[in-house]
């Protein structure tokens, strides 16, 4: 299934030496490169202000680089903000939907390609609700299927999960986890939290604070399907504690 | 930018006691203030000033001879107040679409809407006069420029609230402009819409009797009536026609209200969000 998704370059994202300095002189990033290959999954931690937003809206092409360059399978990106991001008018199919709709897949088909992506992230009952009757979990769930929808062979996460409490975010990492599985895509994920990082991702980088440098990389090599259990092994809050160590030091 | 009202339960008895109560006990305190300067206050010949309550209902309302004129002249505001508002609506939207599609075309028009705004309707009747006659069309004319700048203003930042992430997404989907209108930007709108309606709703039917007062000739509506009782001392029937162009405002506006919450109820959160 799905061959076309593994052919070379098909998924993937590259970073080469993208800098970006904005029009007031800021300079949120140096020096970048990076890659993001088909079945890997990549999070970036690093201090708030860090430009890691910054690195998600070059990779989609919402912003271009000052320097550098960014290349990346930008057919259907699948895209997941900081906030749900929800069209309060539409229910939560109708926001599924949307995606598709604006591709011009016809009625039929992407109602049931929406079905499937609620069903997917677990919100299936909640079709007709709109956002304002939704928790923030749940909203972040729709938010989550209607990216998935396209079936994007990137997924771009912009700290998701941040406004959401411990254990939603917990539930909802397991649940990433899960899709990152079963979809097969080529993940960039932005976090400030640590344990995310390491429970979700293939290879964690660390980001030094402003201008945004990649300063270290963890490659992750626990097995998948990961465990919520996971979280309580040695070796997991022994990595964790690498990866803070690390951050902390980029700090000053 | 939209009023704030607390969740509306289907009443329950109790709800809705509590609900008219308060305003039953204050009116009943007004029409008894009402008794006290028409008896007490008034000597007998000084009584035509402010007439009784009681008498008002029944000259003004129960005799249909006095009330037949104002209902019919109440109808002949209405569609004035309607055509105007229709009007204000067409001409507003367009200019609240065209100034949320360019930063210059707001820029150029709102200095103008904003003067317009400002200008004393007193000052421009004998303009109005001048290029519309004294009919019907003058009476609308006033309307349209009453009502027409709170549709504009609420439309046009209706249009500017539609949340950046969701442009960012159509952006990133390869929206066009209509579809993002359309999809977006027109629907993000209509809260704010509905307010700026609400409010122009109310001052189309000031308009319209303000354009009375001006503009008698024809067709005239409640203004000229209140014109006329008001010349002869008829006490009793000015006061029911102030009385049924309040009823008139006060129904304008529940209406809108009601088609606002019929449009956007579902979705819209009234209350204070919770995020």
């Amino acid at each position: 299934m799905e061959l076309n998704r593994m052919g070379p370059g098909m998924g993937s994202l590259a970073f080469e030496k993208t800098g970006m300095v904005f029009p007031d002189g800021t300079e949120a990033l140096q020096d970048v490169s990076f890659t993001v290959d088909q079945g890997e999954f990549v999070t970036v931690v690093g201090p708030s202000g860090c430009g890691k937003s910054t690195l998600l809206k070059m990779a989609s092409g919402l912003l271009e680089p000052t320097s550098g360059s960014v290349s990346a399978d930008r057919d259907q990106l699948g895209y997941v903000f900081q906030d749900p991001t929800l069209m309060d008018w539409r229910t939560v199919q109708g926001n599924v939907e949307l995606l598709a709709e604006l591709h011009g897949v016809e009625s039929q088909e992407s109602e049931r390609i929406a079905i499937e992506a609620i069903k997917l992230v677990g919100l299936s009952g909640f079709e007709g609700h709109y956002p304002k009757a939704l928790s923030g979990g749940m909203k972040m769930r729709c938010s989550l299927a209607r990216s998935l929808t396209l079936k994007p062979p990137v997924f771009l996460f912009d700290e998701p999960f941040a406004a959401v409490d411990e254990i939603t975010r917990e539930h909802l990492n397991d649940e990433t986890q899960r899709l990152f599985q079963s979809e097969g895509f080529a993940g960039l994920f932005i976090t400030h939290s640590i344990s995310e990082a390491v429970f979700l991702s293939t290879r964690v980088l660390v980001m030094s604070a402003r201008p945004g440098r990649i300063v270290e990389e963890f490659n992750i090599s626990f097995d998948y399907p990961r465990r919520p259990e996971l979280r309580f092994d040695p070796s997991f809050a022994e990595l964790c504690g690498e990866v803070s160590l690390k951050l902390r030091g980029s700090h000053s | 930018m939209t009023g704030r009202s607390t969740i509306q339960r289907p009443g329950t008895v109790r709800n809705l006691i509590e609900r008219l109560l308060p305003p039953i006990v204050l009116g009943s305190g007004f029409a008894g203030i009402w008794y006290l300067i028409s008896y007490g206050v008034l000597e007998p010949r000084r009584r035509f000033l402010l007439r009784p309550p009681h008498e008002v209902v029944q000259v003004g309302f129960l005799d249909w001879d006095n009330f037949s004129p104002i209902l019919s002249s109440l109808w002949s505001s209405t569609k004035v107040a309607m055509i105007g508002l229709a009007i204000a609506i067409c001409i507003g939207f367009v200019l609240a679409i065209l100034m949320s599609q360019a930063k210059l075309v707001e820029r150029a028009i709102f200095p103008f809407m904003v003067t317009l705004q400002a200008i004393p309707i007193l000052a421009i009747v004998p303009l109005i006069s001048f290029w519309f006659g004294t009919g019907q069309r003058s009476r609308v004319v006033v309307c349209v420029i009453i009502s027409l700048f709170p549709i504009i203003v609420n439309t046009l930042f209706g249009l500017q609230s539609a949340d950046r992430g969701l442009h960012d997404l159509l952006t990133l989907h390869h929206a066009g402009r209509v579809t993002r209108m359309r999809k977006l930007m027109f629907p993000s709108a209509l809260p704010a819409v509905f307010a700026g309606l609400r409010i122009s709703a109310g001052l189309s039917v000031i308009g319209a009797i303000v354009g009375d007062f001006f503009f008698g000739k024809g067709d005239a509506g409640i203004g000229q009536l209140l014109r006329k009782h008001a010349s002869q001392l008829a006490g009793e029937e000015l006061l029911a026609a102030v009385i049924m162009s309040s009823v008139l405002g006060v129904t304008v506006f529940l209406f809108f209200g009601w088609l606002q919450q019929r449009a956007i109820g579902r979705w819209h959160e009234t209350t204070t969000g919770v995020n």
